[in-house]
């Protein structure tokens, strides 16, 4: 069948294979001559190692640590920053930095082993929290003020001037806490030496990635590396740079043995030793108007980086990129800080850093309108960024912005404005809103100077048509929408178009899959090679055609200044959500969730419903039953039965809508939009719940035993917001 | 101490002499290539390993392997192999139930598990017969809705 219709909805390929069990998890190779491995970790936050006892080893176990490291090999893994130890060696900076590996060839026997390697510290005190880190608790350990890394971006009038002259001036501050992927297959990872190249196997998002990180640990070429991705049982940014932290100890295992080498995690070492969403404090300091109208704002962003910057700073840019969310206020200034603390480093996690700071400011807004008595949406509605309209980083939005329209789809749905009339505060119901937005692929010129994707197809003399890029299929439905792509152009059946999971030695490195940048970026790729190859194909048996990334012209971007075009093109959201509240126990019902998202053209309807769906859903349990607590650097929350994640009975079923606005540079006008539907859900919860309950809500998560305590002892709505000093 | 055990999966017989304490959620995977039969948390709370056990659903990694001696076992390469179980997969198939898939085997013995049972269910019948499940990937609204069209199109199947 060819697909005229792009958003028509085709059968997932990996479907049937998935369904029935057929298809292989790298949990389901058999490996048989390949070693079993197990980290050896810190269980102190911080502190330097005395000595490392290790019990009686039976020949063909193994130790190794980074005193195995060859000369000319680095103890890093090179991530964004290059500073993540790939083994902690004389100190430990957070529970669960890796120490060593042991390998050996019975599970049971390795397993035994691990029990009895007895590690001796001397503990130093930890700083965990973002305010102990930004005190030094038990002294600096990054760059002398604990400040991993910080920007500032401002716009407009100077918001200082502003607030000299503001009727009222008020502080708040909003956080949001850890957040867990729990993807459903746990990491894993084989490597072995074959010929002359290391060879990974590895449930990963960025096989290359994973290449050039561990490359120097043995101080060889990443092209002496080859990964080869397994089918990848979701990620969520989970497996973005995580990989490499099994990766680089399995590499030095391999080279050390000379063997075969794999690790698979077991649950609760998943959730134990495994990077999170960044733990989040925005403390916003508004200038209003005697009407409650807003007329500066400011805010300090603070993230929990952990012990490592690693990807952080990208994380945190993005965070301060998105505080403004789709407003544009007339002046505006905000400063970001990643902080160092003893527990395990943040990474990436669907929607990198922007959901933090876009709860931050919805929330806000709705406080805002609340202190003075007014509707959230009335407020909001006042300063939506149009077309046009200047970007917190003085760079302008090139798309139409149709948030008009998606609010009407998403009021006549949810009937929001009657509900908010009749539903007063505290009366047990609610109804929230929230608006959202998200840059697609990589920051400013990052996609260009940095990423410089490219893309390969090949026509086989039998009319087959295969495609060849790094991106890879987690679950987000890329094996499906890349060839979906070619085959439109071509107009060939989709099932002559071959796509297979990727394999650095075979494909041209595209970039990351992250950033909902794979269909945006790689799929307009794509496309485009297919558009130069459709003549060719009917004429000639046989050729390639590579495309490489270009960046529209006209669109600066200045990454020394954090100036210019962050993205040019962003996707669009809002959400709305309606709870109901159970006034003795404090248990919240959701009766219904209404969305709509413009994320270009749809590439793949039901795809793009079941990801909508997803994100949503992940976004409701990051704002209620996911808590995840750290104490003295330690996770307290280790398995699926207390890190409580969406059942089939948590949610009702969503109703979903989109606006078609095809995007100039995407393939057949797409954006990205895998991360867009997680931004905006928890803010319209929040907001639903706390009118529900009549109090206000400036923190998540925000499960029943704390909307109880709000109950009883929580702040009023109209209460005013603190002055600022 | 090792013992024979001996059972039925997939419609055919087998026996396999190990401790009858092993999980048997690891010699379905190793001894018997199960592979379909997905560990995703060691507790019997994500679901990822349903099988059947003399029809009736439940999670072998709280299982150990003597308590399927003389027993019936069903995975989902064998539920899948009979036209209810590919009625579901086809339907999970066009439906967009899937996405990771890690959590759909298990998905998939649970829908046959509940149709088997009550060939008629109302949404909220199904969220109840899939709430032993967790996906994270789905928000759960394609899969029931694919269960729904499971029903709908395999009508007679499930009713005979």
């Amino acid at each position: 069948m060819t697909t005229d219709d792009i958003s028509k909805s085709v059968r997932r390929i990996d479907a049937v294979s998935k369904s029935n069990g057929s298809i292989k998890y790298m949990c389901d190779y058999e490996l048989p001559d390949y070693l079993w491995a197990r980290l050896v970790r810190s269980s102190i936050p911080r502190g330097t190692i005395r000595e490392i006892h290790l019990p009686d080893l039976p020949e063909g176990y193994r130790f190794v640590s980074a005193r195995d490291i060859p000369a000319g090999g680095q103890n890093q893994l090179s991530m964004i920053a290059n500073d993540w130890r790939c083994f902690a060696d004389g100190d430990v900076r957070y529970v669960g930095e890796t120490i060593g590996i042991l390998c050996g060839p019975d599970k049971t026997v390795l397993e035994d082993l691990y029990e009895k390697i007895k590690i001796d510290y001397e503990e130093a005190e930890c700083a965990v929290t973002i305010d102990e880190g930004l005190a030094c608790k038990g002294g600096a350990f990054v760059n002398g003020d604990n400040i991993h890394c910080r920007l500032k971006l401002e716009k407009g009038e100077n918001v200082d001037d502003v607030f000299a002259r503001a009727d009222k001036v008020v502080e708040e501050t909003v956080e949001t806490g850890y957040q867990e992927h729990v993807y459903l297959e746990t990491n894993a990872a084989a490597c072995k030496k074959i010929g002359s190249k290391y060879q990974f196997l590895a449930s990963c998002q960025c096989p290359f990635y994973i290449r050039k990180s561990v490359a120097p640990i043995l101080g060889i070429k990443p092209e002496d590396i080859v990964v080869q991705q397994t089918t990848t049982g979701g990620a969520f940014g989970g497996k973005e740079h995580f990989p490499d932290v099994l990766c680089g100890p399995l590499l030095l295992a391999a080279y050390v043995t000379g063997r075969g080498v794999k690790i698979v995690f077991d649950r609760e070492e998943d959730i134990e030793f495994s990077v999170k969403r960044h733990p989040s404090k925005v403390v916003f300091k508004t200038a209003l108007d005697r009407n409650g109208d807003i007329l500066a704002m400011d805010s300090k962003v603070y993230y929990n980086v952990g012990a490592y910057l690693a990807s952080s700073f990208v994380v945190l840019q993005r965070g301060c990129f998105h505080v403004a969310g789709c407003y544009e206020f007339p002046s505006f200034r905000t400063e970001g800080f990643g902080v160092a603390t003893n527990t395990f480093p943040s990474c990436a996690f669907r929607g990198f850093g922007a959901p933090q700071t876009l709860f931050a400011v919805e929330t806000h807004m709705c406080h805002i309108a609340e202190m003075y008595g007014r509707d959230p949406l009335e407020l909001k509605s006042k300063y939506f960024i149009k077309q046009g309209g200047v970007t917190s980083t003085n760079g302008r939005v090139v798309e139409r912005v149709m948030i008009p329209e998606m609010l009407e789809q998403v009021l006549v749905a949810s009937d929001y404005c009657r509900k908010a009339r009749e539903y007063k505060p505290g009366s047990g119901r609610g109804i929230g809103i929230s608006f959202y937005n998200h840059g697609g692929a990589f920051t400013g010129n990052g996609e260009s100077a940095i990423i410089k994707a490219r893309f390969r197809l090949k026509k086989y003399k039998d009319g087959h048509v295969e495609l060849f890029c790094g991106q890879t299929e987690m679950g987000q439905g890329f094996h499906t929408i890349l060839p979906k792509i070619a085959a439109h152009v071509l107009e060939i059946p989709r099932e002559m178009v071959i796509f297979d999971d990727p394999n650095t030695d075979r494909v041209p490195d595209s970039g990351p899959t992250a950033a909902s940048r794979s269909t945006m970026i790689v799929g307009y790729l794509c496309e485009k090679a297919a558009k130069l190859a459709k003549e060719r194909y009917k004429t000639e048996d046989e050729f390639e055609i590579e495309t490489q990334y270009e960046h529209p012209e006209g669109y600066p971007w200045d990454q020394s200044s954090f100036q210019g075009y962050a993205y040019i093109g962003y996707g669009w959201g809002v959400c709305a959500v309606e709870v109901e509240v159970d006034p003795c126990t404090g248990e919240v019902t959701t009766l219904g969730v209404w969305s709509s998202h413009d994320c270009g053209r749809l590439i793949d309807e039901l795809i793009v419903h079941g990801q909508t769906n997803g994100g949503i859903m992940q976004g409701l349990g990051w704002a209620s039953t996911e808590v995840l607590d750290n104490v003295k650097g330690h996770f307290k929350q280790t398995s699926i039965s207390d890190y409580i994640i969406p059942t089939s009975m948590d949610y009702p079923k969503q109703e979903c809508f989109y606006v078609d606005n095809p995007y100039q540079w995407g393939p057949s006008g797409a954006k990205g939009m895998g991360e867009l539907v997680f931004n905006g859900s928890a803010a319209a919860y929040i907001d639903a719940l706390s009118r529900a309950i009549g109090k206000r809500i400036s923190s998540i998560p925000c499960p029943t035993e704390r909307v109880m305590d709000l109950m009883l002892h929580g702040e009023g709505l109209d209460s005013a917001l603190n002055a600022a000093h | 101490m090792e013992k024979t055990i001996s059972f039925k999966l997939n419609g055919r017989d087998v026996s396999i002499t190990r401790n009858p304490l092993s999980r048997l959620l690891d010699v379905l995977r190793d001894d018997f290539g199960m592979h379909g039969v997905k560990e995703g948390c060691s507790e019997g709370e994500c679901g990822a390993c349903s099988i059947l056990l003399n029809g009736r659903m439940v999670t072998p990694c709280l299982i150990p392997l003597g308590a399927a001696d003389g027993q019936e076992i069903m995975t989902v390469e064998g539920i899948s192999a009979t036209p209810e179980g590919d009625c579901v997969v086809q339907a999970f198939a066009d439906g967009g139930a899937v996405q990771c898939g890690f959590c759909i085997p298990g998905m998939v013995v649970a829908a046959y598990s509940l149709l088997k049972k009550n060939p008629d269910p109302t949404d909220e019948d199904i969220r109840l017969g899939i709430s032993g499940n967790l996906c994270r990937c789905t928000g759960y609204d394609l899969i029931v809705e694919s269960i729904k069209l499971a029903a709908r199109r395999g009508r007679d199947l499930w009713k005979k």
